[in-house]
């Protein structure tokens, strides 16, 4: 299939670039439940954060005979990511499959404004507390870095997954290609083309979603999957925002420790001694409250978006599917009109035979992704929901130990 | 009882016999353990009640602290029943609930601590074991004259007091009152009178106009509990409580309504104006301070203040996250609730629909910690910001005594100056009456200016102690509250805990 194509692609250079130093526990694709397939293993091994974008040096292991090395690597940014996830979306060999949803675009936006707001604002705090908030924020890039790292490299390993799409030639090239694929970003109109195709779309699926499916499996799903789009939306943006209220009051805490500290440092009574320990006590314990905040956040929150956005996919597939029905219908119009007519049957036969192969082709595959969305659904909410409680009990038996301990002592100083 | 109020010279007479006598009081003895040497036993009780001695001037905490920590631990029989009593209001406030908070959270419980006076006022012959409960906050009338009558009783084994326990209604601006004729009292002596709870128009108007919403709910909370505060913390001070003053606010059924208590009256007014005019007078008292103990406790006010606003705005915002917290945790749960409805797989949804149950449990765990936030240790702070101001303009008051009595020996130092030129003044028969005119003037400025020296001494000397008495209820207060409050952060953890616990069994068995 795809591999013939391979020889006739671009000329690779021999010299290949290897994934150097690992991220400290690279993390592992969490929200995706997959096995790991010896032929071919991707993963991204580091990635290097530049003042305006991020590079990731994806690497491969593979024993297939397409490619010429058993092991390379070679660094993409994100735009090279969303041009390989578009050539799956606008290949027509792929409409009967889920196409893996396209890792959401790095952004540290947030995580620089602030930033540079503690910088602005670091005449008036303590240099202590500058250093700790510093280093607070400093964690919270790390850890938006990481977040990203582990999104874009779940896409990957989803596609390598995919017995259809890792055999995909475009894949192969991002894998391979050391050099820029040079996919320059969509240009204004592009995105304005792209703009209206959603639009179009959307005003179909309401179109086409009206029509009830006579087979009952296709129905029944899209139903549930409009319903738990919706659904899944809602809770990630509730979730989002139960998590920041959880970081703003561990903050709070951070800075509550720091005027107990000061307060402790200054008084003269028989008080000074018992608000360093209990600014002691309020530091770590933040630390934990931010943990927690950290773990709700990866857990649950990224859970939520990922299945939103293949939620999404698989909203995409099913009306990919309808379309092919609408299709298949119309081409069956034509051949009767034509039949009637007795004016290009031939035509309008090759015609709806094509239409109705292509949308069985889609029914057929569609069905068993849609299986398998279920499958991969209910296993990662299952691993992410129990990890979840795990660390919940770590956690607050942590901070009740410290609690409980500090009370013991206090007391008995008093 | 205005008269009472306006009523200077016993206190006068008081300090006149001092002057005498070592011992105003019958029992020489007592505890003489006057550490500082400014200390002594002479306990300047400016109420007729008769002297007691309040020799609370320990300087040996160890041992205090080590009685204390018993009693805080253990419940008195007295707030056992007064727990029962409970804060239940005609109109039902946001109390936290009992599950989380210690019940006793409606009560503010951390002046049972009576040991340390105990021990102090044994040798006074009277125990300090008073408890004063504001509660059933109750709202009067309609519309813009309606307001908030509250029940405030008093239990007491005091032998001052005709009964051992007794109630009286009283209304907001009656607090302020009685916190008037206190400040005016005692203010200008140098006694740290607690002030009273801030006046809150917005807050009111609210309440008045009806609404019988959460926010005006917790607002009257919010009051409740200050004045409950106050009223101890008034009660606490061994000169204040015997006032007649506080007594009558206590005891009598019917009090004259205090009206210049307005924020709006000419009063009200009166009270900007002098405010202004007492901080211009501040900038312009050019104070030699010969005694540097004055001088190292303004400085370590000044800085305590400074940090204890910091720490109250934090906290205050720790409180309003929280709160957040809450509110969007319970949102979430409704969400997740309504994704496991529609979630297709049987397991998957039962655990969904658990999790949201946890996350509406862990909401309201939310709520009650806020809640904690706040009562224990935000409002903590916000009394002692308000009483380190109070404490600030004793330091005030002292200057202006000092100003006082500089100016009469300015003068007197003039009046002999004149006094000295007369002698060259050749009007020989207008001399002699002139001479006398003179003398007696000198005589009476002399008498002036001892007495604004004694004055002086004494405010210095009451401040000495009223700060070492404020120093000690402050280490008392802040060591009981926040161990109070790490305990309500215990409970949520282990509520957590358990919440958690009950989850996991349940995610585990999707399959």
């Amino acid at each position: 299939m795809m591999q013939e194509g391979l020889d006739d692609g671009p000329d690779f250079l021999s010299e290949e670039e290897r994934g150097v130093s690992a991220l400290s526990s690279p993390p592992r694709a969490v929200n995706v439940d997959l096995q790991t397939d010896a032929t071919l293993q991707v993963d991204i091994s580091d990635a290097l954060s530049e003042r305006d974008k991020v590079k990731f040096t994806v690497h491969t292991k593979s024993t297939l005979p397409n490619f010429k090395q058993n092991e390379f690597s070679v660094v993409r940014q994100h735009e090279e990511f969303i041009w390989l996830h578009d050539s799956f979306v606008e290949n027509e060999e792929y409409a009967g499959y889920i196409i893996p949803p396209a890792p959401p675009r790095p952004d540290f936006d947030a995580s620089r404004e602030k930033l540079q707001k503690l910088g602005e604002g670091e005449g008036s705090m303590t240099k202590e507390e500058f250093t700790k908030m510093k280093q607070e924020l400093e964690a919270e890039y790390l850890a938006i870095f990481k977040k990203t790292v582990a999104m874009h490299e779940v896409f990957l390993c989803r596609v390598a997954a995919h017995p259809v799409l890792r055999k995909d030639l475009n894949f192969h090239v991002f894998l391979e290609y050391n050099q820029d694929l040079s996919v320059r970003g969509k240009n204004k109109k592009e995105k304005l083309e792209d703009f209206f195709k959603n639009v179009v779309k959307s005003a179909d699926g309401v179109l086409v979603g009206g029509v009830k499916d006579v087979d009952d499996f296709f129905e029944h799903e899209k139903t549930f999957l409009l319903e738990y789009h919706n659904r899944v939306k809602d809770a990630s943006a509730k979730c989002d925002r139960m998590i920041r209220s959880h970081k703003s009051a561990s903050d709070d805490i951070n800075r509550i420790a720091s005027s107990l500290y000061t307060l402790g440092t200054q008084d003269s009574t028989d008080l000074c001694k018992f608000f360093l320990k209990v600014s002691e006590l309020f530091e770590k314990t933040r630390k934990i409250e931010a943990r927690v905040a950290a773990d709700e956040d990866l857990k649950l929150a990224d859970l939520l978006k990922y299945y939103l956005r293949e939620s999404q996919a698989a909203k995409d597939l099913l009306y990919r599917r309808s379309r092919a029905l609408v299709d298949y219908e119309n081409a069956n119009k034509a051949l009767d009109k034509a039949r009637a007519k007795n004016r290009d049957v031939l035509q309008a036969e090759t015609s709806q035979q094509l239409s109705c192969h292509k949308f069985e082709k889609i029914s057929e595959s569609a069905k068993q992704e849609l299986i398998d969305f279920k499958t991969r659904r209910v296993s990662a909410f299952r691993k992410n929901l129990v990890e979840l409680a795990e660390l919940e009990l770590k956690h607050a038996k942590g901070n009740l130990q410290l609690l409980q301990s500090c009370v013991g002592i206090l007391k008995g100083n008093t | 009882m205005s008269d009472r109020a306006r009523d200077p010279p016993p206190e006068r007479t008081d300090f006149e016999e001092l002057e005498d006598a070592d011992d105003l009081f019958p029992e020489p003895a007592a505890t003489e353990e006057s550490g500082p040497a400014s200390l002594t036993a002479e306990d300047i009780s400016t109420n007729s009640n008769g002297p007691k001695q309040d020799s609370q001037f320990d300087e040996d905490p160890e041992d205090l602290f080590a009685e204390a920590t018993e009693e805080v631990s253990l419940d008195s029989p007295e707030r056992d029943v007064l727990l029962s009593d409970g804060p239940s209001p005609a109109i039902t406030p946001i109390t936290p609930p009992t599950s989380v908070i210690t019940p006793c959270l409606g009560h503010d419980d951390m002046f049972t601590h009576s040991s340390f006076d105990e021990i102090e006022e044994e040798e006074g012959g009277d125990l300090f074991d008073m408890h004063i409960a504001v509660s059933d906050p109750e709202k009067v009338g309609d519309g813009m004259n309606a307001y908030m009558a509250y029940k405030v009783t008093t239990k007491t084994p005091m032998s001052m007091f005709k009964r051992g326990e007794f109630s009286v209604k009283r209304r907001f601006s009656d607090f302020l009152g009685l916190h008037s004729k206190l400040a005016s009292k005692y203010l200008h002596i140098g006694y740290i009178v607690p002030p009273a709870p801030e006046k809150s128009i917005v807050g009111m108007t609210k309440v008045k106009v009806g609404k019988e919403d959460q926010s005006s709910n917790e607002f009257v909370e919010k009051r409740r509990s200050a004045l409950e505060r106050y009223l101890m913390r008034t009660v606490k001070h061994p000169v204040l409580r015997k006032d007649p003053d506080v007594m009558q606010f206590l005891e009598s059924s019917d009090l004259p309504r205090a009206v210049n208590t307005q924020a709006l009256s000419s009063a009200g007014l009166l009270r900007m104006v002098n405010k202004a005019a007492d901080a211009v007078n501040k900038m312009t008292i050019k104070m030699n301070e010969s005694d540097a103990w004055f001088e190292e406790k303004q400085q370590h006010f000044e800085n305590l203040d400074v940090q204890l606003r910091k720490l109250h705005a934090s906290v205050e915002s720790l409180v309003c996250h929280r709160k957040e917290l809450s509110v969007n945790t319970a949102q979430f749960a409704k969400s997740a609730a309504m994704l496991g409805n529609s979630e297709d797989h049987t397991a998957l949804s039962r655990a969904l629909s658990q999790l949201a149950e946890v996350e509406e449990k862990i909401d309201q765990l939310h709520q009650d910690q806020a809640n904690a936030d706040f009562y224990l240790f935000s409002e903590l702070l916000g009394d002692y910001v308000r009483l380190i101001t109070a404490v600030k303009g004793v330091f005030d008051h002292r200057m202006k005594t000092w100003q006082k009595w500089q100016d009469s020996q300015m003068l007197l130092q003039k009046k002999r100056e004149a006094e000295a030129k007369l002698q060259f003044t050749n009007k020989p028969d207008k001399l002699q009456q002139a001479k006398d005119e003179i003398k007696e003037e000198i005589e009476e400025l002399d008498a002036k200016v001892q007495q604004g020296e004694r004055d002086f001494e004494q405010i210095s000397k009451t401040i000495r102690k009223e700060v070492s008495r404020f120093e000690k209820e402050r280490v008392k207060d802040f060591k009981t509250i926040i161990i109070k409050y790490l305990e309500s952060l215990v409970q949520t953890q282990q509520q957590m805990i358990k919440y958690w616990e009950a989850f996991l069994p349940e995610a585990r068995a999707i399959s």
